[in-house]
């Protein structure tokens, strides 16, 4: 785990006991020692302007791994900003962004970002429609990706499992060989999920998870992503205030580019400046 | 509908590409033996014309196949296939010229003709090598896929997508068509080449020969089938997909896309080369008039026809189209043109997925 958070490339050849994700808490704990003396992110002092307008105003936030943590607050409070920020698709103008204590994310591009082990959903989800939902998760499997070994690759006992495993995590087991194309807009969200888990992201960042889905989906989601938590970190931006507070432990409220208020859902909810600004709105 | 009905007909058991591949073999057993074994006297029997035109019809649909590669596959639409085809005609063709020798009209031993008539003196430096087949071989391949490979290079790593891609590779083909309509480009201007007389050999005009060709172009098809079937099953074919259906979120995953496409597209430049490089001698001529837009549109509407992303349906199609060509170009010639805008239009509104998809739509239903 320590190589993973010093940024090493991940190996091309699947090498150690293939990590199967069906006790998604195979990763022992031990394991993340490094992280448990300190934080999994450490956000400090970020600001982001774009022209003039402070997208990000002096952000400072931290979070423990292992936490499922939600991410609340107004249109234009910066928490598509502070996303981009940690996947490095927005340099900050100011402050740091370390992935545990070694992995400098400003110093770092998107793909490599990724290889440390921070996945991240964007909010339409987008799969290969005319593959099936396992050839979906097949093409994410981390490893060489030119297209020469492709030509030539197979999957391993290890690999099949460790998609069989996701596919279980999901919810798709019985998908399994049904083209992506014709998934329910849920399933769709899982699978991409699914995608997300098959290259082993130690934090995960989902946007908006449940827009879109109908109650029993959103359930089903909620479930997911707690079952997801301990294992990875998981940030979730969301503006259904039931789905939050039904997954929520701890929360953080954004306003103007910077941390209002954060605590568990009570508290947030009954914070004053939280009302004034944007639920007693 | 179970969903795995249609992964079984069209990518796990290749059952079209079986027949596809079985037929094949049928031909080129078949055709020998009709037109050698069997007397001319009798009804049974292939006669030339027949023999020259399924020769010409395989190199069609080795030209299909390669168009369907890329763009069934990939979903890059080259407008501008013909000019892979043409070059490696061209390539052909020259060895063919250096074969003539002393037998041409002037009589130049080492000349072509053509350039004889330009009172040349000596052999332009790209014509040297040109008398071994080997050399000749070589460059049927390798100048298409330099060609793909440094446009393909250019407008992939550029992002270039869609009908703009369309666009550059059409005018990719007209540019070398006006080049090589130029005298002093070193073949053969507006005539091109023709006036063959042997292939290692032998007689171009005899019959054992062209069966022969034939042969060889039935067994050069079937490789190429499988060659393109191999690459579109394999984990890099699924990415070729995902890419067609969504390229950022393939490359959003890890893969270089411009790297697969390019790779791709090289591999159909040869595959197209190749194909040209039978045509010309079956046929007896090869000018510039093949680097001409039409050409290229015609094999995408063979492949539109048959049903693209299934490789044995763009055969299908190119065969089919052809016969009608040669069929109303005979009986009304005027017609042609008409019948074929109204074969795309039907097909693109009523079969978006070409005669195949109708096929296996009607193995779904039973």
């Amino acid at each position: 785990m320590n190589a993973r958070v010093l940024a090493t490339p991940e190996p091309t050849s699947p090498s150690g006991p293939p990590m199967i994700l069906g006790a998604l808490g195979s990763r022992p704990h031990a394991q993340a020692a490094s992280l448990q003396d300190g934080k999994i992110l450490y956000l400090e002092d970020l600001t982001v302007s774009f022209d003039g307008f402070k997208a990000l105003n002096a952000l400072t936030f931290y979070m423990d791994p292992g936490e499922l943590r939600c991410i609340i607050g107004p249109n234009g409070a910066g928490k598509t900003t502070m996303m981009d920020v940690i996947t490095g698709k927005t340099r900050p103008d100011r402050g740091s962004a370390w992935f545990g204590r070694s992995v400098d994310l400003l110093t770092l591009t998107e793909p490599q970002i990724a290889q440390a082990g921070i996945g991240r959903k964007f909010q339409k989800p987008t799969v290969f429609e005319s593959l099936t939902v396992f050839e979906n998760l097949e093409l994410s499997l981390a490893g060489d990706k030119s297209f020469w070994k492709t030509l030539l690759a197979r999957l391993t006992m290890g690999q099949r499992d460790r998609i069989d495993a996701v596919l279980a995590v999901i919810g798709l087991v019985q998908q399994r060989v049904a083209l992506a194309g014709t998934l329910s807009h849920g399933q769709k969200q899982w699978l991409e999920i699914g995608m997300l888990l098959m290259q082993e992201p130690e934090l995960l960042l989902v946007d908006e998870p449940v827009a879109g889905m109908t109650p029993q989906e959103t359930e089903r989601t909620a479930e997911l992503l707690l079952s997801l938590a301990g294992d990875h970190s998981v940030i979730v931006v969301e503006h259904d205030m039931d789905f939050v507070r039904s997954i929520a432990k701890q929360v953080t409220v954004l306003h103007e580019g910077s941390v209002l208020a954060e605590g568990d859902m009570d508290y947030v909810q009954n914070h004053p400046r939280v009302i004034e600004v944007y639920l007693g709105a | 509908m179970s969903s795995s009905q249609p992964r079984g007909l069209l990518w796990s058991d290749d059952r079209g590409g079986t027949v596809f591949l079985g037929l094949l073999a049928a031909v080129a057993i078949l055709v020998p033996l009709l037109n050698q074994a069997v007397p001319a006297s009798s009804p049974l029997h292939l006669s030339t014309y027949v023999l020259t035109l399924l020769g010409k019809y395989l190199c069609y649909m080795m030209l299909a196949i390669a168009v369907d590669l890329i763009w069934g596959y990939a979903g890059i639409l080259s407008l501008g296939h013909a000019a892979f085809f043409a070059l490696g005609g061209y390539g052909m063709g020259m060895y063919l010229m250096r074969q003539i020798g002393t037998r041409g009209v002037y009589g130049d031993p080492v000349l072509p003709d053509f350039m004889v008539f330009l009172n040349w003196t000596k052999l332009p430096w790209f014509w040297l090598g040109f008398n071994h087949f080997w050399f000749a071989l070589l460059m049927m391949a390798l100048v298409p896929a330099s060609l793909a490979f440094v446009f393909g290079w250019l407008a992939f790593r550029s992002r270039v997508t869609g009908v703009y891609l369309s666009i550059m590779t059409q005018a990719l083909s007209y540019a070398l068509m006006l080049a090589f309509f130029r005298n002093d480009m070193g073949f053969g201007g507006n005539n091109g080449f023709t006036d063959f007389k042997e292939l290692l050999g032998f007689d171009l005009q005899s019959d054992r020969t062209r069966v022969v060709l034939l042969v060889a172009t039935a067994i050069a098809l079937g490789a190429s089938y499988r060659a393109c079937r191999l690459i579109v099953s394999s984990r890099a074919g699924r990415v070729l997909r995902a890419i067609r259906d969504a390229e950022s979120r393939t490359r959003f995953l890890g893969y270089r896309v411009e790297s697969y496409k390019l790779w791709v597209f090289v591999i159909s430049a040869v595959i197209a080369g190749v194909a040209g490089a039978l045509y010309v001698p079956q046929v007896g001529i090869i000018n510039p008039s093949e680097f001409a837009p039409i050409n290229s549109i015609e094999v995408v509407i063979w492949v539109a026809m048959g049903g693209r992303g299934t490789l044995y349906g763009a055969a299908a199609g190119a065969i089919l189209v052809n016969y009608a060509k040669t069929y109303l170009t005979g009986a009304l010639p005027e017609a042609w043109l008409y019948v074929l805008g109204a074969m795309f239009v039907l097909v693109t509104v009523f079969l978006p997925r070409g005669l195949m998809g109708l096929m296996t739509a009607e193995a779904r239903a039973k």
